[in-house]
């Protein structure tokens, strides 16, 4: 019995009664993370270059809405990888392999974009859908050596990202109908695969971003109204009582790597199809042995999201938004690596934000006096409560 | 003017909108044992936490030889010569028991450890106190009941004189309780004072000097032992008057539900089989009790009849159909509803809501999900629908999280998904283990009542007293094997005692099963 009963009768009589919903407490969280690393960021940009520090924030802040179709253009493959990480994340699955997924998706969709003539939209379609396949393909491999061997999946999705790609690297430079050696890059896709566009001037932005909401949306029903979603998060909370009520596990870890995947393949796929501003041109893949920064910016996404399909829309959108801005700050001579290193911090804060608001509203309940009456024998009830739940932590 | 080492007085400590304690006082004497009595929940840890140090009380002194003291931590305490076992210890299960007695105290020289001058000083603590121990085993490949032995050895390593055991027989086989209650009246003997947490009235008549009862965070009296009776403190403790023995009718047993055949199972932890070709029949309307020490393959036996492991051979057989290969929902769905030794490991999902608890076992049923969509409203209804049928207590009704819910009401909830369900067979797994005692009382009802009802129940069980009162017919496991199948009119707690530690056994059943 320790010092948690205190914090656990204050979940039950005040937090939930304060903010009412998880939902909001996670919102909060994660504003207060994304304000903590702001700050921060400001503060490095300060020591780093004190004169323009306050216009190169600027830029990070607001650069981006001037172009938010690059926002959103940007924000589609990390959204999508940010569901690949965060939908496995809700079975308690840490899918750290979404880059090679993300990479295998965008050679599927590159190889029916060279390779197969199909008329009009149903090329692009299949094309996305060679990429969902792709990347489902590589996220089943690592949920079959969980399921049945039990083989941790951290491993061995990430030792997929290296063989994914050095296998896509290598099909590529092996393919003279996909591939131009002297530019070392794929040759320009065919009109007919890349998607439609969006037609905001000056943006690449197409139809993959309304796509990739519409997916996050489809897992959230997925997650919360749907059988599978209530095994899938039974089994992320406690797989020893999943295991007791009868769900099958070995089926269900398979089947959410499969899906996880196919998001991680998805983005890779909305990412090289996107259509070009110039025409007769295309997205192009430079075999060039580096794994892809996007699946691990949809790790930073999908714990910014709280693993929440919805949260993980704002999540890519804001990432994406700093992302823009910090380009921009090269104008007042800083190095873009340094939104990285905000973006860094913003995920650092967001791991703490959840204590840092529990804190927060002791620190309310202290100084403002803030007391919730309930019925004596319910509260003698919730007391106990603590010696029990400590097993299981 | 008594002697007291100890006195608390008028402690009042509150959470937010709740007093943990309310105006209690707690008078300790050199060398007795003090017990301190109450349901869950009515404050008996919260005032200990305050002795220790954990907390700080609002109101309200603490004194030490009559002197008053201020205790602001656990460091505190111990300087005071003030020591604690926790319910849940606070070992470190890979270092060796040496290692964790000495842990935070280490003799040693300019930063090297003196492990020898340790070793003997621990050894004549464990030899005097009877307290048997292998001081070089890693905690984590040793019983509880050694793990408790090493709790306490940190004590008296320390030389604490006042010692604190909070719930210190819960996790305890009968065995290891009795050993526990005569190192208790050792230490007592030799000056030491013990405060005893406990709801067991029984261990309270067996060795507390003097009890102290709270209800619901209120001190409600103090008294000799001698000169009271089970009665009458469980009466200060619940307010009003529990009933002890379990009523029921004389039983009808009809046709076998369950028939197990010759089941072995490998254990985890050493080469031997765990369960070895054990056979039992249970019929409907009758409570089978498998009655035995901790640790004799009865998780392993449980596993196995409800598949959470695969049995290596035998036949299980349940209404007449060969489950011995069945997976864990086709055995659901035969028939067997399951009350699991662990009710955070297997029972609930801590983090998910009551009403979504209340389904584990149904989710998948057309009642509750349409094309793979649940239904909510179906949910919710079901879930009131128990919570009112078996008085689940909760702060927010079905949309209470599991993890908020006292232990008591978590296995209210679980007894009432599990009856619900269609079942013939009831598997029970210490279904009464760290519950108050009208908890107790409830669960016990409702064995019996399904046993009414025509339903076969099998009971685990570690208690005598539960072995004794509720079972119809039981079954004595030791070492994996049934030795003895027992009428409880017909024994005493003695006999049964000496089947459980394979003292004696039944040679005739012996035969029958070969």
């Amino acid at each position: 019995m320790a010092r948690k009963e205190n914090s656990s009768i204050r979940d039950n009589f005040s937090i939930k009664k304060i903010t009412k919903s998880k939902g909001f407490s996670s919102f909060t969280a994660a504003l207060m993370a994304i304000f903590l690393g702001l700050i921060f960021g400001f503060i490095i940009m300060l020591v780093a270059n004190p004169q323009n520090a306050f216009s190169g924030f600027r830029y990070i802040v607001l650069g981006g809405l001037g172009r938010f179709g690059d926002v959103l253009y940007f924000a589609t493959p990390i959204l999508m990888t940010g569901l690949a990480v965060g939908f496995a994340f809700r079975m308690g699955l840490f899918n750290i392999g979404a880059s090679g997924q993300y990479t295998m998706g965008m050679f599927f969709a590159l190889y029916v974009g060279f390779m197969w003539d199909l008329p009009g939209a149903t090329h692009w379609i299949v094309a996305i859908t060679a990429g969902f396949i792709g990347g489902m393909l590589f996220g089943l491999i690592p949920g079959i050596f969980k399921a049945l061997l039990n083989v941790n999946e951290v491993i061995t999705s990430i030792m997929f990202n290296y063989i994914g790609m050095y296998l896509v690297d290598m099909w590529i430079q092996n393919n003279s109908a996909m591939y131009v050696s002297e530019m070392t890059r794929t040759r320009y896709l065919p009109d007919s695969v890349q998607l439609p566009a969006l037609g905001i001037t000056g943006s690449n932005v197409s139809l993959g971003i309304i796509l990739a909401s519409l997916i996050a949306i489809v897992l959230y029903i997925v997650l919360e109204k749907t059988t599978f979603g209530y095994e899938l998060k039974a089994t992320g909370f406690n797989k020893y009582a999943a295991k007791y009520a009868g769900m099958k596990g070995k089926r269900n870890i398979i089947l959410t790597m499969a899906i996880a995947g196919g998001m991680a393949g998805l983005g890779g796929a909305f990412a090289i199809l996107a259509p070009a501003e110039i025409a007769g041109s295309s997205m192009t893949y430079e075999p060039i042995n580096i794994i892809a920064a996007n699946g691990f910016t949809g790790i930073a996404v999908a714990l910014l999201g709280n693993s929440h399909p919805v949260g993980i829309i704002f999540s890519a959108t804001f990432i994406s938004l700093i992302q823009r801005g910090g380009t921009l700050t090269s104008l007042v001579g800083y190095k873009p690596e340094i939104i990285d290193i905000v973006i860094s911090v913003i995920i650092y804060f967001s791991a703490f934000a959840m204590i840092m608001n529990t804190s927060i509203k002791k620190f309310l309940i202290k100084k403002l006096g803030i007391k919730i009456k309930d019925e004596d024998s319910e509260s003698a009830d919730l007391v106990d409560e603590n010696s029990e739940s400590e097993e299981v932590q | 003017m008594e002697n007291y080492i100890v006195e608390m007085l008028n402690i009042t400590k509150e959470f937010p909108g709740i007093k943990a304690n309310d105006d209690v006082t707690l008078r300790l004497k050199e060398g007795e044992i003090h017990a301190l009595l109450g349901e869950n929940g009515a404050g008996k840890s919260t005032l200990m936490s305050v002795l220790f140090g954990l907390y700080q009380a609002e109101k309200g002194k603490i004194k030490k030889n009559g002197k008053e003291v201020k205790i602001n931590n656990p460091n505190d305490a111990n300087s005071l010569g003030i020591g604690m076992v926790h319910q849940h210890f606070k070992l470190v299960e890979v270092f060796t028991v040496l290692e964790n007695i000495i842990l935070g105290v280490e003799p040693n020289n300019k930063g090297f450890l003196k492990k020898e001058e340790a070793r003997k000083k621990v050894m004549d603590l464990s030899e005097k106190y009877g307290l048997s121990i292998k001081p070089d085993a890693l905690i984590e490949n040793i019983s509880v009941g050694m793990q408790q032995r090493v709790e306490i050895l940190k004590m008296l390593y320390r030389d604490n004189e006042i010692l604190i055991f909070d719930e210190p027989t819960a996790v305890l086989t009968p065995q290891e309780i009795e050993e526990l209650l005569s190192i208790m009246k050792d230490m007592a003997k030799e000056g030491k004072s013990i405060l005893f947490i406990t709801h067991k009235l029984n261990e309270i008549m067996d060795v507390a000097d003097r009890c102290t009862v709270l209800r619901k965070g209120k001190y409600i009296g103090t008294k000799d032992v001698k000169d009271t009776s089970k009665e009458e403190l469980s009466k200060m403790m619940v307010g009003r008057d529990i009933n002890f023995t379990v009523e029921k009718e004389e039983q009808k047993p009809e046709d076998i539900i369950l028939s197990i055949r010759n089941m072995n199972i490998a254990s985890n932890v050493q080469d031997k089989n765990a369960v070895k070709n054990l056979s039992l029949d249970v019929r409907a309307g009758e409570i089978v009790c498998l009655a035995g020490i901790d640790g004799n393959g009865q998780t392993e036996f449980v596993e196995g009849l409800t598949g959470l492991e695969k049995i290596e051979s035998g036949t299980i057989t349940l209404c007449g159909e060969d489950i011995s290969k069945a997976s864990i929902r086709q055995r659901s769905i035969a028939g067997m509803s399951h009350i699991p030794e662990d009710r955070h490991k297997y029972g609930l999902v801590l983090d998910y809501t009551l009403e979504q608890n209340m389904v584990l076992q149904r989710y998948w049923q057309p009642k509750f999900q349409k094309n793979g969509f649940i239904k909510f409203d179906e949910v919710r209804e079901y879930a009131e629908d128990l919570i009112e049928k078996f008085d689940v207590r909760s702060s927010q009704g079905p949309v209470s999280k599991a993890r908020s819910m006292s232990g008591g009401n978590q296995q209210k909830a679980i007894l009432a998904r599990e009856i619900d369900k269609e079942h013939e067979l009831l598997v029970a797994v210490q279904p009464t283990r760290g519950l108050d005692v009208g908890a107790i009382e409830y669960i016990h009802e409702q064995l019996v009542e399904r046993r009414d009802a025509g339903k076969a129940v099998l009971l685990v069980s570690l208690e005598l007293e539960e072995v004794m009162n509720v079972s119809d017919r039981i079954l004595v496991i030791y070492e994996g094997e049934i030795v003895g199948e027992l009428n409880p009119k017909e024994i005493n707690v003695q006999e049964l005692g000496l089947y459980m530690s394979g003292a004696k056994r039944d040679s005739e059943k012996e035969k029958d099963n070969g």
